[in-house]
């Protein structure tokens, strides 16, 4: 619940956006972020709703740490369990989008 | 005893990582004391230096203590029980997977979804709102535990317009008032704090000022990734052994001194500060988070009766009267010093929420195996 994760803007629609999380599109809600989210950025996520905008220049230090852990990918680690859950609290689109 | 040995370290730039675990090497023998104790408030923090095995780099005399700071673990017994009272009594209950097999005075939740009540598990509260949509003759209550940032989304969620047959039972917590408690015990050793970046992202790194004032005790705001944490460690303890207390931002990507005003002001206008108690701490002053008078139409607490006392009168286990969660919370007891710990209480059949949630001490140093000592395992 602590961790969030980032994932890299598709697309926005109004009060949502369709964001890729390691090849997972998932939509999250733009309710609370404070600043203004365009196709490309990156957003760190919580429990389904985007709460920063990060900044370019330092998203690569960022993914690194998620990098590592979705590689890892044992069923019994708690930090990629969290990344994965984190990833399903975002919905799914309505309708799927072929990838 | 641990399931998975602590990883060997996998730093993206391992020069750094030697450089920084050298530096805490020397300000610790700067500091000069048998011990210097630092706590952290963030099951996240405690899940990557037990993952990546930092513990073991650590010089002997630092003492890097998990807080409160698994959101499951603080959620007060009698907060289980309304969930357990509610569940119970025929309404249909959404919640986060760690919670439905939290000890409540009786029962937990995972006992009463057993017996026949209709408990659901969600990864957020709006996916508790879509249930409630696709079921509207039928009570759907988000029992809403977590701290600023899981607080932010159920207050995100109630501002969008639910469904009338929507409510919430709020046991969330915000952090920065528990900080004061710890600091307060009288038997205390932390020096320092090491605040979690993504609750930050949240509050702001100024939300700390007033509390190093009052408090003389630093804080650093560190990230998640080893770097960040031992980088977090180093910054700590150059302000202890220059007695500076001040708030320092390590993790500028993501925390700024204001924070995300936006979520600020949609958590504000759904809930307020009240006291209440911390499973294993104290009473924490401002430290739980209740609806509104203004949210009163989805208060669940408001919208029934909820019958908790007939639980209080079924005796609870006798192995939860052995349960150290709250001097382990409180930074007095580690897991091994429990009794119950890796024998009668383990993930599989947990006696404390510690031993529960992903996030709990036990659970991970259970995973991870807690005090890695690299003189014992070698090179």
């Amino acid at each position: 619940m602590c961790l969030g994760v980032p994932g890299r803007v598709i697309e926005v629609e109004g009060d949502t956006a369709l964001v890729d999380f390691w090849g997972v599109r998932k939509t999250v809600r733009l309710d609370v972020v404070d600043e203004p989210v365009a196709p490309g950025d990156y957003v760190l996520n919580h429990v389904g709703f985007a709460i920063r905008r990060i900044p370019r220049e330092q998203i690569e230090g960022t993914l690194a740490l998620y990098e590592e852990l979705l590689r890892a990918a044992d069923v019994q680690d708690l930090m990629a369990a969290d990344v994965r859950n984190e990833i399903d609290a975002s919905a799914r689109r309505a309708k799927e989008e072929p990838r | 005893m641990s399931l998975l040995a602590s990883r060997p370290l996998e730093f993206r730039d391992p020069e750094r990582a030697r450089a920084l675990v050298g530096a805490l090497e020397r300000l610790t023998a700067e500091i000069g004391r048998d011990r210097v104790s630092v706590m952290h408030v963030c099951g996240s923090h405690e899940q990557a230096i037990a993952r990546f095995g930092l513990r073991a780099s650590f010089p002997p005399a630092l003492d890097v203590i998990m807080g409160p700071g698994c959101p499951v673990c603080i959620t007060d017994l009698p907060e289980v029980d309304e969930g357990v009272a509610l569940a119970e009594q025929g309404v249909r209950l959404a919640t986060y997977a760690d919670m439905l097999r939290v000890p409540g005075t009786s029962r937990s939740l995972a006992d009463a979804q057993a017996a026949g009540a209709r408990v659901e598990v969600v990864y957020g509260a709006a996916q508790a709102v879509e249930l409630a949509r696709a079921e509207p003759s039928t009570e759907l209550v988000f029992f809403a535990t977590g701290f600023e940032t899981t607080a932010v989304a159920t207050a995100a969620a109630l501002l969008a317009g639910p469904p009338p047959n929507f409510s919430v039972l709020s046991a969330h917590k915000y952090i920065p008032p528990v900080m004061e408690i710890v600091a307060e015990m009288p038997d205390t050793r932390i020096e320092g704090f090491l605040a979690a970046g993504h609750a930050a992202t949240i509050t702001g790194w100024g939300v700390f000022e007033g509390f190093v004032e009052r408090h003389r005790i630093p804080v650093v705001v560190a990230g998640f990734e080893p770097l960040d944490i031992l980088a977090g460690l180093v910054g700590l303890l150059e302000l202890i052994r220059d007695r500076r207390a001040e708030v320092i931002n390590l993790y500028p990507r993501c925390v700024t001194r204001a924070g995300n005003l936006v979520a600020q002001e949609k958590l504000w206008k759904v809930f307020r500060p009240i006291g209440g108690r911390w499973r294993g701490i104290a009473h924490v002053p401002n430290g739980n988070l209740r609806l509104r008078d203004e949210m009163a139409a989805f208060d669940a607490r408001r919208r029934f009766t909820i019958d908790v006392a007939r639980l209080w009168t079924e005796a609870p286990a006798a192995l939860a009267q052995q349960c150290r969660c709250g001097d382990i919370m409180a930074g007095i007891a580690s897991p091994s010093d429990c009794a119950l710990f890796g024998r009668a209480c383990l993930p599989e059949s947990p006696v404390g929420a510690c031993m529960v949630s992903s996030e709990g001490t036990c659970k991970i140093w259970h995973l991870y195996g807690g005090h890695p000592n690299l003189r014992e395992v070698g090179p």
